[in-house]
């Protein structure tokens, strides 16, 4: 297949540009295998990139108003078209962004309606855009093998946190005495380990027709079963439709709004996913057990379980390079089919049965510990933003294919640039970090009552929010820290001056570290961290 | 009349005195200085029986039939007698006789305005509250000073696991609750003015239970052992939560210690004239209208009123015999840049269609005022159907045929019945046990509450819009700079005045670099409108404040907050910040989304619901910090030069003595601090930016005391980011305590998992 087959009209000029919120732009459209891209006229000072693989849907809606507006005279390109017809598409993308094309020409305007359609529908994994994104400031191969991978956290808890799928127990009750044993090792004599299921009781029970299952407890008789039935595939992608769609409506009403919140259950997924994150968690940490994720297939809910319960257990996992890790780990190589779930957001009218963005939720349910632990978390809401941006569309290799067996067929390690490596780039990575964190040691309980779990609206109202006196609060607070650490800083050099630079570092760190509502531990190695986390 | 009858239950007085103790729960039972009384500390194996207190009574002589009708000094059994301003009560008020008459009294409804006994009853309340005698219903029944009961458990929303165990007293201001057993014996404290409602539940197995909810949003339920000490309870705080004249309020006794100059340099912080003519008045168009002296025209208007210049004494008395409450147009905002003025009244009694020349003229006046503008907006702010509905009743709204070049305009708040249920339904949202999301939304949406607010909002983004371009930045300064002139309008005592807090409180998550202020600020200001330990907030007009004398009498709000000033401080702020020039433009289109629930405000004292670490608190640290250090730095840099200078002289022993001499003096410094983080992560704890060794004892004292009572506003989130085991539960994942837990031990069982 080549694109220039996919590509019917590749320039269009005099294309209007309108976003939600933002100025309108006229320019050249361009459609190339991979981008579109609007140029503004006349200066071209203006280009605005978007990746093709982004669009979700494309409405289009065009009028022929030829017979009663003579043709204008004088352009010259304007003449060769069918005078005075014109087109509108909405280009409804899948980080939620909503773009709208006024065309002029009926014939421009479906071509270029086709052409974006086919070239984001684009199956064939070698033909996406990291196969040929060559970025200067990256090596191929950087990147891929950044993350210390096996880093179970052992180190925290002496109890172990593990995922499978669910046992192929069938409608006769098979057992399995290797599968029983590997668990009984797990578990020292008279030690007791839960099971959580994600799915409820009687889902369980009924995959067992279709030859799935659950433990039952005779075979496993150390292990009790928890079930926690978390949302998943097709109602999980409506649910976030709902919301897309509620939150897109023009001017609701304040009942009606909350009203459709409430009927997206978003939240109350939220609620579910978090909850059943921090039972496991609490089986780990405080009942000192060890702990079995598992829903049917073990590469969605239980993700989301583990991971969470991870970030909310292991201070590691919550720095930027952890929480790279713990993704590279528990997502990817796990083996989450990101090329299935992330086919499609919320927009698309294809209704596939794969996809669920279970993904986003897992990325929701961390913003909300964010929220919660404003300084636990190494990175911010960005480095969320930009994740969920590259999950559905990228030109970065990390979340192409189901799995790992897929990923080394089509080499993907071998030709794609590595997200990780373009995030971790010095100037990049300033971007992500929170400038407010600090080490937090402790187990960071969220609190799951109702009134703390919010809408996301960094992300549900990206694009529709104005977010610029937010923004301006953030730059305030970089400005308060940032002016904190430069002042550490300059005092330094200027004690240095005097040759007793240790003596100030000292109590200047000491003092930070006390300043800050957290437990001083290991006073001096803090404040150092936590200034060069902020510089 | 309705406005008297809701002042009387807003102001809840507590029969008030200070108590001047350092450890409150010690005082709260009983010593004094002036050695009456003893600490009762009951046997804990009293078994949930009531027990009270009889060692204060003959010594005070307080008990009515003991005493009869003999005349004592006025001795305040608990606080020291400076805090008594009070004149001394006849003793024929402690005689048996009232004594009965205010029991017979008090098993009628109580309505102030049509009991005739009001005053007696209310005096007498008060007397018993001084004399500190038990309100006990019963004739026979013992009057120990203070009701004390022993084994109550005090139940958290949250989660059953983590209910305690404590002894429950009742002084005559507060209603105290002591955690028995654990070390820090944590005391939550209640301003019986705080009080809003009290209900007894049915007796169950394990006792008779008590839900006290607070005005500032604080639900208290206790579990009483015994139905008849509940009773007891119940029955008392009723009638301490009710008390009638506002001498009985605790302001009136409250005493930060701070000398007469201070208390009248509080009441000065806030000069009204000084902030009209922040505004630019009086002016070419503008001026002091001495027509309400005596308050001869209307009697909930200040003596000095603005109107407009061409508005000559007729005009105004005639205009107010033609409004409700001869509240007549009157001068609130004028915007120095392009005249316009914001001007409020009470509705004219036009019926379907009277009509009156001076109010017409009035308002031509008050267009005039303004020559850049040819017509003024009326704003009505009910629905039109209230304002139509009103003309029955020989009121209503203006007609705009009447009044040449005026525009009119419902806005459509509620009224505030419709206001207060509304309030009521959402927190019967927040007290529900284990709510699911969908339960909390829907609720949420039911409730109406945030409607409301989105309503009153857009009434106010409309009037700022329309007349001016400088409103709520310049509010804030208001705010900020004087710490505002809230003085309650009668009619704001239902939830107008929460809602105002909550307007701005959106504003400011809209804004959050817009407000001087921060959020613990407006929780404070909330918390001390129905606290009643300043003077502020009382009477309903300047007429009924003067006649009181409060400023004479009671403390300032402002002189306290205005001490503490760096605590409320918003981190964020700048002056020379873009979101504080001008005019803020609050978001109207998808608006909805924006406003969100305040669990800060609504769900204020359950900690475990609120973000863990409060990144205020630490940015307030930093530019402490940074302050700090900047001064560091200078004087490094001073000395620096100094040694420079010096150098020329050739003088290195020197130099090197001072190095080491400033080396000691960094240590010093950093040894003083590095000894102390206990005391400075308490302190951080609530007041994150006072040093300890800041502020004198006297406001220590108050803060302290204020921190120990749970009932303090000032919750701060981050005491206990780590959540240990009794956080969990209230976080329990299955949503409501059934989730294993330490103290459960190993045999909490699958069935208790799966309770969720």
């Amino acid at each position: 297949m080549e694109f220039s087959e996919l590509i019917k009209t590749a320039t269009v000029e005099d294309v209007l540009l309108s976003r939600p919120g933002l100025p309108a732009v006229r320019g050249t459209l361009c459609i190339t295998s991979h981008h579109l891209l609007l140029s503004s006229c006349p200066r071209g000072d203006l280009e605005l990139w978007l990746l093709i693989r982004n669009v979700d849907a494309v409405e289009k809606r065009v009028q022929n108003l030829g017979w009663y507006q003579p043709p204008r005279t004088g352009g010259s390109l304007r003449d060769t078209r069918v005078s005075g017809s014109s087109g509108t598409i909405t280009l409804r993308c899948k980080d939620l962004k909503v773009l709208q094309l006024e065309i002029p020409g009926m014939e421009e305007c479906l071509n270029v309606a086709s052409s974006i359609e086919a070239l984001s529908s684009v199956d064939s994994v070698m033909m996406m855009y990291p196969f040929f994104y060559r970025p200067p400031s990256l090596r191929l191969q950087q990147g891929w093998h950044l993350c210390p991978p096996e880093r179970h956290f052992q180190q925290v808890a002496s109890q172990a946190l593990l995922r499978s799928s669910q046992p192929l127990t069938g409608p006769n009750r098979r057992r399995c005495r290797e599968d029983e044993k590997l668990l009984g090792t797990i578990l020292a004599e008279g030690e007791r380990g839960f099971v959580i299921d994600t799915r409820s009781a009687q889902a369980a029970r009924q995959a067992r027709m279709s030859g799935g299952g659950t433990e039952p407890k005779s075979s496993y008789p150390q292990w009790r079963r928890l079930h926690r039935a978390l949302e998943r595939g097709r109602p999980l992608q409506e649910s976030f439709a709902k919301l897309v769609e509620a939150c897109g409506e023009p001017a609701p009403s304040m009942e009606r709004w909350l009203g459709r919140l409430d009927g997206s259950r978003w939240l109350s997924h939220v609620k579910a996913a978090l909850s059943t994150a921090c039972l496991a968690a609490q089986c780990l940490d405080r009942e000192g057990c060890s702990v079995l994720v598992h829903g049917a297939e073990g590469t969605d809910t239980t993700l989301l379980v583990t991971a969470l319960a991870q970030l909310i257990l292991d201070p590691a996992c919550r720095t930027l390079e952890g929480f790279q890790g713990l993704l590279e780990r528990e997502w990817i190589e796990a083996g989450h089919p990101f090329q299935l779930r992330c086919a499609r957001s919320a927009s698309s009218h294809a209704r596939g049965k794969q996809e669920a963005p279970t993904f986003l939720l897992f990325l929701d349910c961390v913003w909300q510990l964010s929220r919660q632990f404003p300084f636990s978390l190494e990175f911010g809401e960005q480095l969320l933003l930009t994740l969920f941006d590259n999950a559905y569309a990228s030109a970065y290799g990390t979340f192409l294919c189901n799995n790992e067996r897929e990923r080394s067929l089509c080499k993907v390690k071998e030709s794609t640039h590595s997200l990780w490596a373009w995030l971790n780039q010095p100037e990049e990575k300033q971007k992500y970090l929170n400038p407010l964190y600090s080490h937090n040691p402790l187990v960071i309980w969220p609190s799951v009552e109702p009134q703390s779990i919010q809408l996301w609206q960094g992300f549900f109202l990206r694009w529709i929010r104005p977010s610029q006196h937010l923004d301006e609060a953030w730059v305030e607070i970089r400005r308060l820290v940032e002016g904190n650490s430069s002042s550490i800083k300059e005092g330094n050099s200027s004690s240095i001056k005097e040759g007793n630079s240790s003596s100030t570092k000292e109590s200047t760190g000491k003092r930070l570290s006390q300043s800050l509502p957290e437990p001083p531990a290991g006073t001096e190695n803090d404040a150092e961290a936590w200034t060069a986390g902020t510089r | 009349m309705e406005t008297t009858k809701k002042n009387v239950v807003k102001e809840l007085p507590a029969v008030a005195r200070q108590l001047p103790s350092s450890n409150p729960a010690l005082r709260a039972v009983g010593p004094e200085e002036g050695g009456g009384g003893q600490v009762r500390r009951a046997a804990s194996a009293g078994g949930g029986r009531c027990v009270r207190s009889s060692a204060g009574r003959c010594r005070h002589g307080t008990h009515p039939d003991a005493q009869g009708g003999s005349r004592r000094p006025r001795q305040h059994p608990h606080g020291p007698s400076r805090s008594s301003p009070r004149e001394p009560r006849t003793a024929a008020l402690r005689a048996s006789t009232a004594f009965q008459l205010m029991l017979r009294a008090a098993f009628r409804p109580l309505c102030p305005d049509t009991c005739p006994k009001r005053r007696e009853v209310g005096a007498l309340l008060c007397a018993m509250g001084l004399s500190g005698f038990s309100l006990r219903p019963s004739v026979n029944a013992g009057t120990g000073r203070e009701l004390q009961v022993e084994n109550v458990r005090l139940l958290d929303r949250l989660s059953s696991r983590r209910a305690v165990v404590g002894t429950l007293y009742l002084t005559a201001t507060h209603v105290i609750f002591v955690e028995n057993g654990s070390e820090t014996r944590k005391e939550t404290w209640v301003l019986h003015s705080q009080i809003a409602s009290i209900e007894k539940q049915a007796t169950t197995a394990t006792g008779c239970p008590l839900l006290i909810r607070c005005k500032n949003f604080q639900v208290i339920h206790l579990v009483i052992p015994q139905e008849r000490d509940c009773h007891d309870v119940y029955i008392s705080l009723i009638r301490l939560a009710r008390p009638v004249k506002y001498e009985e309020l605790y302001c009136f006794s409250f005493n930060p210690k701070l000398d007469k100059e201070e208390r009248e340099q509080g009441w000065k912080l806030v000069d009204l004239n000084e902030e009209y003519n922040r505004m630019g008045v009086p002016n070419n168009y503008w001026q002091i209208s001495d027509v309400n002296r005596d308050y001869g025209v209307c009697d909930s208007y200040p003596t000095e009123v603005y109107v407009p210049k061409s508005a000559t004494a007729h005009i105004i008395v005639g205009s107010s015999k033609f409004r409700s409450r001869r509240r007549f147009p009157a001068l609130s905002y004028y915007c120095k840049g392009n005249n316009a003025s914001i001007c409020r009244s009470s509705q004219p009694l036009s019926g379907f269609s009277a009509r009156c020349l001076e109010d017409e003229q009035m308002l031509q006046a008050i267009r005039k005022a303004n020559p850049g503008s040819d017509f003024i907006y009326v704003v009505d702010t009910r629905p039109k159907l209230n304002a139509m509905a009103n003309r029955a009743a020989g009121k209503g709204y203006e007609n705009e045929d009447n009044y040449s070049n005026i525009k009119f305009q419902f806005i459509g708040i509620e009224n505030i019945h419709v206001m207060r249920n509304s309030l009521q339904k959402m927190l019967e949202v927040c007290e529900l046990k284990s709510p699911s999301m969908s339960d909390f939304l829907w609720g949420l949406e039911n409730s109406g509450w945030l409607k409301h607010i989105k309503a009153i909002m857009d009434a106010g983004i409309f009037i700022a819009k329309v007349l001016i371009e400088k409103d709520w930045v310049s509010f804030g300064h208001k705010f900020n700079h004087r710490y505002g002139n809230l003085d309650g309008d009668p009619k704001e005592i239902s939830p107008v005045i929460d809602q105002f807090i909550e307007c701005v409180w959106q504003l400011m998550e809209q804004f959050p670099c817009a407000f001087e202020f921060n959020e613990r600020f407006l929780i404070h200001i909330q918390h001390h409108i129905y606290s009643c330990q300043f003077g502020n907030f009382l009477c309903n007009s300047q007429k009924e404040r003067r006649e009181l004398k409060i400023k004479e009498r009671t403390y300032s709000l402002w002189a306290h907050l205005w001490k503490n000033r760096a605590d409320y401080l918003n981190p964020l702020y700048r002056s020379d910040h873009s979101q504080t020039q001008g005019t803020l433009h609050p978001q109207i289109a998808p608006c909805n989304f924006l406003y969100k629930f305040w669990s800060g405000m609504y769900n204020r004292f359950e900690k475990g619901l609120h973000p863990r670490q409060s990144v205020t608190d630490y940015l307030m640290a930093v530019k402490e910090e940074t302050q700090q250090l900047e001064e560091e730095l200078e004087v490094l840099q001073e000395r620096l030069a100094n040694l420079q200078k010096s150098q020329s002289g050739n003088n290195k022993v020197k130099s090197k003595q001072q190095d080491q001499n400033k080396k000691f003096g960094l240590y010093t410094s950093n040894n003083s601090l590095a000894n102390t983080p206990q005391e400075y992560s308490n302190d951080l704890k609530s007041f994150p930016s006072r040093s300890p060794s800041q502020g004198d004892e006297d406001s220590a004292l108050i803060l302290t005391q204020d921190n120990l009572k749970s009932s303090d506003p000032d919750l701060s989130a981050n005491s206990d980011q780590e959540s240990g085991v009794e956080d969990l539960s209230c976080r329990s994942p299955s949503g409501g305590g059934c989730l294993p837990s330490e103290d459960s031990g190993k045999d909490s069982d699958e069935a208790v998992f799966l309770a969720g």
